[in-house]
């Protein structure tokens, strides 16, 4: 598969552009995960202080 | 629990935005605005992305480095997470010098690989070296003697990188690979000012990236120790 | 004068085990006999005279971790290594003494391999032989680090040649170019820088990697 120039700057440039998206999407699981977890641990919270007051 | 500026988010978002806004200039000013070369025709913008990545790897490597003598020297647990994010990122951005490399030989020369090519050689080597220290990091158990090794690892990774050169360099001696050369490009103003700006994006960007990934498993770390005091 | 006491105790203390347990010298020394026998299958005819060169390096830094696997064994099967630690000896010392432990195997794998080298393949000059000992010494500071980090983990068998061979890429060009070049002086400094740098660093760093 013969590449023109043109491809292949635009490849280059492509590849950056997509390891940033990637990231953004990882970021944004990595956020879910974050929310998930926080909000467990604000119920366990919850728990607890209606436990104890 | 931690609570170091480093990891405070208050300054990340302006800077966030300032590296938006430094990387969309960087891509106009290499892709239109930068007057072609003579030589090497269309094929040579690559080099406005390819060199400041390159760069930013060394700098990212240069960084955990620094981060792992901190730890060594004063012993602060923080430091260990930021030499292993820094030098993440490195790797990261490592490959991303390969593979953009890759890409600049195929447009160049017309093969996706060369030995002739000392700087994609050395970020090769440096690759391999890293990715091992991955492994290392993973077959540890967390605690200070994991953040020790990795940290003496770290130096000797920024050791290897002017040795591995030099070696590179003389290894030309009896391994004559087709040689390929590029010409230089004779930078004219403002080819310089677009490497410059792009530069400074890439930079940027791995910075960035490179807060909110610690930000990040700081809070990871918070959150467990949360957990641990809730249950 | 007693760090240089503690290091000649602590070597005689390697060599002293390998004498009476003799498992890891006789192993290099079949395993780099028959990989040179490999090589003669594995190269073909219009390779040339200098590949054979190369293959002798491969050898090299394979035998070499080979040994380096074995190297922190003994002090991890009988608990040792901790006890060292706490004695009252500089913590490097014991770096160094299994260092010189370790180089003083690998050239004795050596004194079997080179002469097999020469009988299988081709001459070895002064230069090559001399690239072959500066080698070896870069190959056992560094080698008995990274073994002694590895050993701290799981999978240290497949950890260790993956730390390790990155770093020996540097003394394979020296060796290889002091057995080929014409201009061998430079390959022998470079081995010389190589040695300076690294064994300095795997000295100074070795405290750090074997304590708590």
């Amino acid at each position: 598969m013969s590449w023109s120039q043109e491809e292949l700057v635009a490849a280059a440039y492509a590849v950056v552009f997509v390891f940033v998206l990637v990231y953004v999407a990882i970021i944004a699981a990595k956020l879910a995960r974050l929310q998930r977890e926080t909000a467990e641990l604000a119920a366990l919270a919850r728990g607890k202080a209606r436990n104890e007051g | 629990m931690t609570d170091l500026s480093l990891t405070s988010l208050r300054s990340l978002p302006a800077l966030a935005w300032i590296t938006a806004a430094a990387m969309g200039l960087a891509l106009v000013l290499a892709l239109i605005v930068a007057p072609e070369d003579a030589d090497q025709g269309i094929s040579q913008r690559i080099f406005y992305i390819h060199v400041p990545i390159a760069l930013t790897a060394y700098f990212c490597f240069g960084l955990g480095a620094l981060k792992a003598l901190l730890l060594l020297w004063r012993g602060e647990e923080r430091y260990d997470l930021e030499s292993y994010v820094a030098i993440h990122q490195g790797t990261i951005f490592g490959a991303l010098t390969l593979i953009t490399g890759a890409i600049w030989a195929k447009a160049s020369w017309g093969v996706w690989w060369t030995w002739s090519s000392n700087q994609l050689v050395l970020f090769l080597v440096l690759f391999l070296f890293y990715c091992a220290y991955f492994m290392l990091r993973f077959s540890l158990d967390d605690g200070p003697r994991r953040a020790r090794s990795s940290a003496v690892y770290a130096l000797f990774g920024v050791a290897l990188i002017p040795v591995s050169f030099l070696a590179i360099r003389l290894a030309e001696d009896f391994i004559h690979p087709t040689v390929f050369t590029r010409e230089g490009p004779q930078m004219s103003g403002s080819m310089f000012a677009t490497f410059v700006v792009s530069w400074a994006a890439v930079t940027l960007l791995a910075y960035v990236l490179y807060r909110v990934e610690l930000t990040g498993k700081r809070l990871d770390a918070d959150l467990r120790e949360l957990r641990e005091a809730l249950q | 004068m007693t760090y240089l006491a503690d290091v000649v105790a602590l070597t005689r203390k390697d060599l002293r085990i390998e004498l009476r347990g003799r498992d890891t010298l006789p192993a290099m020394l079949l395993f780099v006999v028959t990989a040179l026998v490999i090589f003669h299958f594995a190269i073909p005819d219009a390779a040339g005279d200098d590949a054979a060169y190369g293959l002798l390096w491969v050898a090299i830094v394979f035998t070499a971790l080979l040994g380096l696997a074995r190297a922190w064994v003994p002090e991890q099967e009988h608990g040792v290594l901790d006890g060292l630690v706490l004695a009252p000896c500089d913590r490097s010392a014991i770096w160094l003494g299994k260092a010189l432990a370790t180089l003083a195997f690998l050239v004795a794998a050596q004194a079997v391999a080179l002469p097999a080298f020469v009988l299988f393949f081709e001459p070895l000059g002064v230069a090559a032989l001399a690239g072959v000992l500066l080698a070896d010494i870069g190959i056992c500071a560094v080698g008995s680090l990274l073994s002694a980090m590895a050993a701290a983990g799981r999978a240290r068998e497949l950890l260790l040649p993956l730390l390790f061979l990155p770093l020996a890429i540097p003394l394979v060009v020296g060796g290889v170019g002091a057995a080929v070049s014409e201009q061998a002086e430079r390959f022998l400094l470079f081995l010389l820088l190589y040695d300076a740098v690294f064994a300095v660093l795997s000295w100074a760093s070795f405290e750090y990697v074997v304590t708590e």
